[in-house]
């Protein structure tokens, strides 16, 4: 709960506001979601609870009751610690329960390598791709001093091809690592935005979706494969601008091979064409879409659900220009996902949306 | 650790316990409409063609092929032995279904390879596993 707050606190601080401004809830602490009893220790009275979790997912709907006047100031804030205690397993909370799953030893890297695996058999690419990945996002920690990694690296291809295998096609430095930390956002309508004391960014567009329950059925291309295209294609739609138009992409790299799947999914590339697209240096710092610039989930933290919206943070910071690490020079739009939804976040006078 | 947990194995609902007892029989279950034909795994309520509870339970040639795979070198938890590999096989049916591939070296594995299924006791369970068929 100590990470809660001190997220909700600074979330708070930066934007001006007070808690007895906010009228909307959407916490979570560990695996427990809080709104309610957040809200109501708080003192707050008669407030909005969002349900989906921390993220993008969460994002899209807290813009959708702003902007359809359901609440003014929503709070999203998540934090973990003390969950991954048993080493001798993996991480308590990638462990299926199903059981058409669970008894053929599945672990969260093994569903991702089974698409990963399909993928590079459709079209080719390769494990040496993958580390190619891992290395610049493992790279862009490396230089970020909040990053848990900062100062390791950098890395080489190389480095990624040597870490021990956990479910190939991924090694130990393809996939997430495991922490503990919390995060927080403040989000309100654009009218009230204007009143506050720090440099707000747009919400421009989002859209988050569920390709079924996760960790349960074989994880197969065709049904999962596209996962995130009808969120981006319906959050450019309503942003009205281009893929091209987006100038950095903080997409979720929780295993190295989903940046392919999302550059794909997300049609920053055609499909199949992804690890053509890595090989280019598309998105190594200095191309034209720089991705994870704060080190992800690889390098900078692992938290659960704090890590994803880390990913919308890390996305806002690019555009104040306050990124703490690979500030990408006058940064206007900027795409914040994880698998299952996607965000595009503008600078605060580029639109005027929710 | 104490009493180290083994392998978890299926928690069986009603559902579901028609395939998990067919496999201490020797038999491979999986579900087929009998309006359309559609075949069904894992197993479901309803037909998703005809949304009419119509499934019907049907004995599977257990042929397929590996449409994916992935070695796991870090198991789930200390009851699982590594290497092991985990294999989504397409079944000739039409199914996917997620098992382990055993009788087969890692670096052998392939997409596209023949395999068949192979009842193994597992504790008070036999479960489905699958071997190579070429």
């Amino acid at each position: 709960m100590s990470l809660v707050l001190e997220a909700v606190t600074g979330a708070l601080e930066d934007a001006g506001l007070s808690i007895r401004d906010v009228d909307g809830f959407n916490i979570s602490a560990g695996l427990e979601r809080i709104s309610e009893k957040f809200g109501y220790q708080c003192g707050a009275q008669y407030f909005w609870t969002g349900e989906k979790m921390a993220g993008p997912d969460a994002v899209v709907e807290a813009a959708g009751a702003i902007s359809s006047g359901l609440c003014e100031v929503v709070l999203i804030a998540s934090a973990e610690a003390g969950l991954y205690t048993d080493r001798g397993s993996s991480a308590p909370w990638t462990r299926p329960a199903h059981e058409f799953v669970e008894t053929w030893g599945l672990h969260t890297p093994a569903e991702w390598a089974l698409l990963a695996r399909r993928h590079m058999h459709l079209y080719g690419g390769t494990p040496e791709d993958a580390a190619r990945i891992a290395c610049v996002i493992r790279n862009n920690g490396a230089l970020n001093p909040e990053a848990v990694y900062f100062g390791r690296g950098p890395f080489t291809p190389q480095d990624i091809l040597s870490s021990r295998m956990i479910a190939d096609p991924y090694r130990l430095l393809d996939c997430a690592m495991t922490a503990e930390g919390g995060a927080a956002i403040v989000m309100t309508s654009a009218a009230r935005a204007r009143d506050c004391t720090t440099r707000p960014v747009t919400f421009l567009g989002g859209c988050f979706e569920s390709w079924g329950p996760e960790y349960t059925n074989p994880p197969t291309y065709e049904r999962k494969g596209m996962l995130g295209r009808r969120s981006a294609d319906i959050a450019f739609r309503q942003a009205g601008i281009q893929r091209s138009d987006v100038d950095v992409l903080e997409l979720y790299d929780n295993f190295s091979w989903e940046i392919v799947r999302c550059l794909e999914a997300y049609r920053f590339c055609e499909t199949g064409e992804g690890a053509e697209f890595i090989r280019s240096g598309a998105i190594e710092p200095g191309g034209q879409y720089p991705i994870v610039t704060d080190g992800g989930t690889m390098s900078h933290s692992h938290t659960g659900a704090s890590q994803i919206l880390q990913r919308v943070i890390q996305a806002a910071r690019q555009l104040r220009g306050t990124s703490c690490v690979n500030q990408i020079r006058d940064a206007e739009v900027a795409l914040a996902s994880w698998p299952y939804g996607v965000v595009l976040l503008g600078v605060a006078d580029r639109a005027d949306h929710g | 650790m104490g009493d180290e947990p083994g392998r978890p194995l299926p928690q069986a609902s009603d559902l579901t316990s028609p395939h998990w007892s067919a496999c201490g029989e020797g038999k491979l279950l999986f579900q087929e409409c009998s309006a359309c034909g559609q075949a069904v795994f894992p197993p479901q309520e309803f037909c998703p063609g005809e949304l009419t509870e119509t499934l019907r339970w049907k004995q599977s040639r257990g042929i397929g092929v590996v449409y994916s795979h992935t070695t796991i070198w870090r198991p789930q938890t200390p009851a699982f032995e590594v290497p092991y590999i985990v294999g989504d096989i397409e079944l000739s049916e039409g199914f996917h279904m997620l098992t382990n591939i055993v009788d087969c070296a890692p670096d052998t594995v392939y997409v596209g390879m023949p395999v068949r299924v192979s009842f193994r006791p597992v504790g008070r369970a036999v479960l489905p596993f699958f071997e190579p068929a070429d």
